[in-house]
């Protein structure tokens, strides 16, 4: 079983998501990126964009109204204006 | 003596008060679950950010680069205090201990010879401070009738602070507000919010936790780190703007509820207190009655 990294989604009224998962995919300012364990520490605008997270071979998906992301290697935090649940999950 | 009639009009009248204030008492001890609930929730978010900066702007070495956001006009000559405090009264000292706080530092830096604006949030901070201030006091932000205060209602005192920053109105900027520690005690605070005041021990704490976190890398910054820099630091006077408006508004419920408990004993023992006397005076009336009609059939 491969690494999880802690993934928190903070919009100011409340953290929205908190748990370990296999990785996100994140709608950067200067071009989406992954993230998985281990990446390299980051920090990057965000862009009004949907935000992927994938766990067991499903995905979840937010959309963002742009943020800020900070990736270390131990995990992901994205702190979110405005966040709306996207498409929901799915196989 | 006061008659029977106007001990039980008094009484009933006690007891009336006493049902409004417990209403409200229970009403508080409900809304500062949900008020709360809301702080808390917001914690993260602030934290976050709070760290964020304070990792930001420890790689900052060169201040005359460095925004004005962080690194201020370079002058402290006008401060803008903004106020804020609740919609409604009837909640203790909640809403003067901000008011007393926000006058005394007003009066401390106008005795300095320094401008000051104020920019007060909630009514009544701007009714308790309009006497004092009448030249100071800006057009006030009240969120009448609102059910609860969201990130909507902190991003209009957000912007018309970061507006008048930008069009050079102020030097200094302090938030004053209700700290919530637990429902009997609320500490009203200043706080600094422009220039960006950031605690160097938690900076250092944050610094030492990134080290370890990082394991040796160097962060990679996208953009540039000034230009993050530039879209956080805003943001950041939304956060603690709307940091402040949740504390306050859990203060206020906790303050109105002690106050409201408070007013519900006093009622009940002046209702003891009252009735004490009615049932003595009712006894003292049939007595002298019956006195009057023994002596009465005596005389017979």
């Amino acid at each position: 079983m491969a690494d999880k990294l802690q993934f928190d989604l903070v919009s100011p009224e409340k953290l929205v998501f908190s748990a370990q998962v296999d990785g996100v995919q994140i709608p950067g300012a200067e071009g989406d990126f992954g993230a998985l364990p281990n990446h390299s520490p980051v920090m990057a605008m965000l862009r009004a964009g949907t935000l992927v997270i994938e766990n067991d071979g499903k995905t979840q998906d937010y959309t963002l109204d742009g943020g800020f992301v900070d990736v270390t290697p131990q995990g992901v935090t994205v702190l979110a204006e405005s966040i709306g649940e996207g498409a929901g999950e799915e196989a | 003596m006061a008659s029977l009639k106007e001990l039980r009009n008094r009484i009933a009248s006690v007891q009336a008060t006493q049902k409004i204030t417990r209403a409200m008492q229970m009403v508080a001890a409900s809304k500062l679950r949900r008020a709360q609930e809301a702080a808390e929730a917001a914690r993260p978010y602030a934290d976050r950010m709070g760290a964020v900066l304070a990792n930001l702007a420890a790689g900052i070495t060169d201040t005359t680069s460095a925004p004005r956001l962080l690194a201020g006009t370079g002058s402290d000559q006008r401060h803008l205090l903004i106020v804020a405090t609740a919609e409604r009264g009837l909640c203790g000292g909640f809403n003067s201990s901000i008011s007393r706080l926000a006058r005394a530092d007003a009066q401390r830096l106008m005795g300095e010879g320094k401008q000051v604006e104020i920019l007060c949030v909630g009514r009544k901070g701007h009714d308790a401070l309009k006497r004092s201030f009448e030249n100071e006091l800006l057009e006030p932000i009240t969120f009448q009738g609102l059910k609860s205060i969201g990130f909507e209602q902190a991003q209009q005192v957000g912007e018309k602070v970061l507006a008048d920053f930008a069009a050079d109105k102020f030097d200094v900027c302090t938030l004053y507000f209700s700290r919530f520690e637990n429902v009997i005690s609320q500490i009203p605070t200043g706080l600094q919010i422009i220039p960006a005041s950031i605690e160097t021990s938690q900076a250092d704490n944050l610094a030492d936790n990134l080290a370890d976190a990082l394991q040796g890398a160097a962060y990679d910054y996208e953009p540039e780190e000034n230009d993050i820099l530039d879209a956080l630091l805003p943001r950041n006077i939304t956060v603690q703007v709307l940091r402040a408006l949740l504390e306050n508004a859990a203060s206020e419920q906790g303050a109105r509820m002690s106050a409201m408990d408070n007013a519900t004993r006093n009622a009940g023992e002046m209702i003891d207190s009252l009735s004490i006397t009615y049932n003595r005076s009712r006894q003292a009336q049939i007595t002298k009655e019956l006195i009057e009609i023994i002596s009465g059939a005596e005389a017979l």
